[in-house]
């Protein structure tokens, strides 16, 4: 007679848990929508139920983000340090992982470990020298600075995660290749880039998406509005003095996270193999 | 003129001698058998022919022309690789045109040529596919096919039937033999597996341990082992050896029968008591001990199964066996064939 | 029958060879990378300790060597202890959190269930989406004046509107929010570390295991957890690296306040070296977090070498 009960209790339990997990981890998103899109006489009011709109929606916020602030100006800076950085990433990146993963000998493998502990070296520990070499470059408060730093982490990262890919590819082919005419070079780029290209643009997504991302280089760097990179701009930007316009930056930081948030979704199983190194095999 | 000629080939890697000093000499048109056990050198043997590995030291010639320092690529070879190599973003017909565009032979004359390897391997309808949308004996076709295109001095082979299944692997050991034959194309061809060689090879190489133990054609390979070695790795079930003197003898188990089926009177008996036999069929396998000779294997005899059925051998009793002189081989005590038969 | 052609082998240069060789072309393919990482990483860590044994200032850019100075003057202040105390509390305060719920969650995930991969998906938001952005959201929430979290424990009766707490202006407080802050970030990450350890686990294990006698817990704690170790240590490194040298929480939600309670390793070295513009000191502060990345490091590098014997 108890079972049926025990059972729907712990069904109900469960489904409670998964229920916890989702407001814990959605509620702040939620939060930020239903901001982005309040009127500011709803918003600022004390007495109505903040969950809901009490008033219409409006679209003020996202307005008032691309006409009076340097809003769209933040989306241009981080699309060109993506690219910028992605390109670099990609030409660096590609070939070094290629030759940490045919190295013969024991070499390969060290070097490969070396290269992926820098990435583990944090910002915090670096932006003091850093930003004196890049006064020295006559780089400061410009985002191409950024365009410099970010590979920093960018190419360990994308030369380790390249490098477990091409070590999973058949030498054969390549050396196929060889025999049938190429040089050691030509069989690198006819064959192994060609076979790659699903590997190649989750590392340029991913690279794209830890420039978004990044903000202690980009804050150490930057202080004049129209350099800064979109995170840096709506999160130091549009304050001003005490107050706070939080419908736009709600807006803004929606607009910033969507994309990084899906595209991250996407490849997350690629990135927790890259880091984990295939600890359990 | 040698197609691929050899002088004490010598390849190290780190502390092991993969390669030890290996001279060989495939003359033209020839099928050249590299047997021996797997880790004994001739797949790097075969890579450092194709110019995939570098030689430690020793010289190695392609139709006469030294190449020990010439790239794979300028070498003038083909090679057919455990799982064909082919390549998986290009269709068939530009596999085969690989070769040749690297070579920037002009366009008509990759057409004329893709076409008439196609053609001679029964390919034509599949020029338009990709790799993985063959069978495997398809693929071992187009591999074929782009290692004939482009007219190479010498086919290497790496084990290509290692992969395929046993049904498979005779149509495809048959219609690697039948291609070499109409085109004459010098092939050298690395196999663990003595029935491919036994089938295939014009001359077989035995390699062990990266030396050369004995060249020469399957007759005299497996009548005439040069050493122990080769006595022993080649033949299913192998020569049986027993300490003789101050060397060894040894003879194939079908030679060794009841002596009352030997018709020859030049031969040398032996008490032979039988421990246990299998029917295979076709044959019936006896094993048992030789008294008076010592030999770490059990001896072996294969009889016509029709023998045994008569109920002439039983196990536990001792029976007279011989063997015809003219089958017996004799060794030293280093292993070598005896100069003396 | 095919007519076999004269050898190809043609007299070509020597140097056109070059590109053939291997060791050459793998140096070559490797050299761009490993110098942008030498450069723009290894010279700018020896230039950071340089910093920190020298008086430099960006006002009085010198390069005199005063050795330990700086680290003694540092270590006199009672701030900079609070600083790394702080340092740790925040760092494993927000890791254990982290785990905790990392565990839990991927014990829910690991049911098949409808709709299991939208839950998945919103569950890993927080990891997914930049940190200062998240932070922003955060700091609106706990509002001094319109924080939700205080209108619904209002709502709900818990407390009255003068009871409120003003969350990031009580020390105790605000260093509660930047755990929980952090741990949320980190907990989508210590599930999915947990849920790619577990799969990883053959089933036949768990199904001798379950033959044998052993029960829900005893094959959780006695053959999951051992043999999840690896893959769970590597992600909690992953974790502690990230946490102690976090600056943008605490730069953006309390500025290190109220009264230094937050201020973080990574937020004094901001502080001190870039808006002081004090270089020497910063790095020197900077620094400090060397050893808990050295402890790291070759932690990771045993672990790699006894994964490959």
């Amino acid at each position: 007679m108890l079972r049926p009960f025990a059972r729907s209790l712990r069904v109900a339990g469960f489904f409670l848990g998964v229920a916890f997990f989702v407001i814990l981890a959605a509620f702040p998103f939620y939060w930020m929508v239903i901001t982005a899109f309040k009127q500011n006489s709803d918003l600022y009011k004390v007495t109505n139920i903040p969950f809901w709109f009490n008033e219409p929606p409006t679209l003020e916020h996202v307005k008032y983000l691309f006409e009076e602030t340097l809003f769209a100006r933040w989306l241009l800076n981080s699309l060109v340090i993506g690219v910028c950085v992605t390109a670099i990433t990609l030409i660096t990146a590609i070939p070094a992982g290629y030759s940490l993963a045919r190295m013969t000998s024991r070499k390969g493998e060290a070097l490969g470990i070396m290269i992926f502990l820098t990435y583990l070296v944090p910002p915090t520990l670096l932006f003091l020298p850093l930003s004196r070499i890049i006064a020295e470059l006559g780089l400061q408060n410009s985002m191409w600075s950024l365009v410099l730093v970010y590979p920093t982490f960018t190419i360990p990262f994308c030369s380790w995660l390249l490098m477990g890919f091409f070590k999973a590819l058949p030498v054969e082919i390549e050396e196929a290749a060889i025999v049938d005419g190429c040089s050691l070079f030509g069989a690198f780029i006819k064959m192994a880039i060609p076979l790659s290209v699903p590997a190649i643009l989750t590392v340029m997504i991913f690279t794209f998406t830890l420039t978004l991302q990044e903000f202690v280089y980009a804050l150490t760097f930057i202080s004049s509005s129209d350099q800064k990179p979109i995170t840096l701009g709506v999160s130091t930007d549009l304050i001003r003095g005490d107050v706070f316009f939080w419908g736009e930056i709600m807006a803004g930081a929606l607009i910033a996270a969507i994309p990084v948030a899906i595209a991250y979704n996407l490849f997350l199983d690629r990135f927790i193999a890259g880091i984990t190194g295939g600890a359990v095999k | 003129m040698a197609a691929v000629l050899t002088r004490d080939i010598v390849k190290r890697f780190g502390e092991i001698n993969a390669v030890n000093g290996i001279s060989l000499r495939v003359p033209d048109g020839e099928f050249m058998v590299l047997l021996g056990p797997s880790g004994c050198g001739k797949t790097t043997f075969l890579r450092i022919i194709c110019g995939l590995e570098q030689q430690t030291s020793g010289d190695l010639l392609i139709g006469g022309n030294v190449v020990n320092d010439i790239p794979p690529r300028a070498r003038g070879v083909a090679m057919m690789f455990q799982s064909y190599g082919l390549y998986p973003h290009y269709t068939v017909r530009n596999n085969i045109a690989f070769p040749l565009h690297t070579q920037r032979v002009p366009r008509e004359e990759i057409q004329k040529k893709v076409e008439w390897a196609s053609q001679l391997l029964g390919i034509g309808h599949l020029l338009d596919r990709r790799p993985r949308q063959l069978s495997g004996g398809e693929r071992q076709r187009v591999a074929l096919a782009r290692a004939l295109v482009r007219e190479p001095t010498a086919l290497l082979l790496d084990e290509p039937l290692s992969n395929l299944d046993a049904k498979l692997r005779s149509s495809a050991r048959q219609e690697i033999k039948n291609f070499q034959q109409r085109v004459r194309l010098t092939t050298i061809y690395v196999t663990h597996d003595q029935v491919e060689a036994m089938g295939m090879g014009d001359r077989i190489a035995v390699i062990d341990h990266g030396r050369i133990r004995q060249v020469g054609t399957p007759t005299e390979i497996y009548e005439d082992p040069a050493d122990l070695f080769v006595a022993t790795f080649v033949g299913a079930p192998p020569m049986n050896i027993v300490t003789n003197g101050g060397g060894y003898l040894g003879f194939r188990p079908e030679n060794f029968l009841p002596r009352d089926m030997i018709a020859e009177d030049a031969a040398t008996e032996f008490s032979f008591r039988v421990d246990r036999s299998e029917y295979l069929g076709s044959e019936r396998i006896v094993y048992g001990v030789m008294d008076g000779f010592d030999s770490k294997q059990p001896i072996t005899a294969k009889l016509p199964p029709a023998h045994v059925a008569e109920g002439s051998i039983r196990p536990g009793e001792w029976h007279p066996f011989a063997v015809k002189n003219s089958a017996l081989r004799h060794y030293d005590t280093n292993g070598n064939r005896s100069s003396h038969h | 029958m095919a007519v076999i052609a004269e050898p190809v082998v043609k007299p070509v240069p020597r140097f056109r060879f070059i590109l053939d060789r291997r060791e050459v072309l793998e140096t070559i393919l490797v050299a761009p990378a490993i110098l942008y990482v030498l450069l723009l990483v290894g010279l700018p860590l020896l230039l950071a300790v340089y910093y920190s044994l020298s008086a430099y200032t960006i006002y009085n850019p010198t390069w005199k060597f005063v050795g330990l100075a700086n680290f003694e003057q540092i270590l006199q202040n009672p701030t900079f202890l609070d600083t790394l105390r702080n340092t740790f509390i925040f760092t494993f305060g927000s890791q254990l959190l982290g785990l905790v719920l990392g565990k839990f969650g991927a014990f829910l995930l690991l049911q098949p269930f409808p709709g299991r991969k939208i839950v998945r998906a919103l569950i890993i938001l927080p990891f997914a989406v930049p940190v200062a952005l998240a932070t922003i959201a955060w700091q609106w929430m706990f509002d001094s004046l319109y924080s939700v979290i205080n209108w619904t424990m209002i709502a709900a009766g818990i407390l009255t509107r003068d009871e409120a707490p003003n969350w990031l202006g009580n020390p105790y407080l605000a260093m509660l929010c930047i755990v929980i802050i952090n741990a949320w970030r980190f907990f989508p990450f210590a599930i999915v570390i947990f849920l790619a350890g577990i799969t990883a686990v053959p089933q036949d294990v768990i199904d001798a295991a379950t033959v044998d006698g052993a029960g829900f817990w005893r094959r959780n704690y006695q053959i999951i957890l051992p043999m999840i170790l690896p893959i769970v240590a590597i992600g909690l490194i992953f974790g502690i690296v990230f946490t102690f040298t976090d600056l943008s929480i605490v730069f953006l939600l309390t500025m290190g306040g109220p009264g230094g309670a937050t201020s973080v390793l990574g937020f004094a070295g901001f502080q001190t070296g870039i808006v002081s513009g004090d270089v020497a000191h910063g790095a020197a502060i900077s620094l400090f977090m060397l050893p808990v990345l050295l402890v790291v490091v070759i932690f990771m590098l045993r672990f790699i070498r006894r994964r490959e014997i």
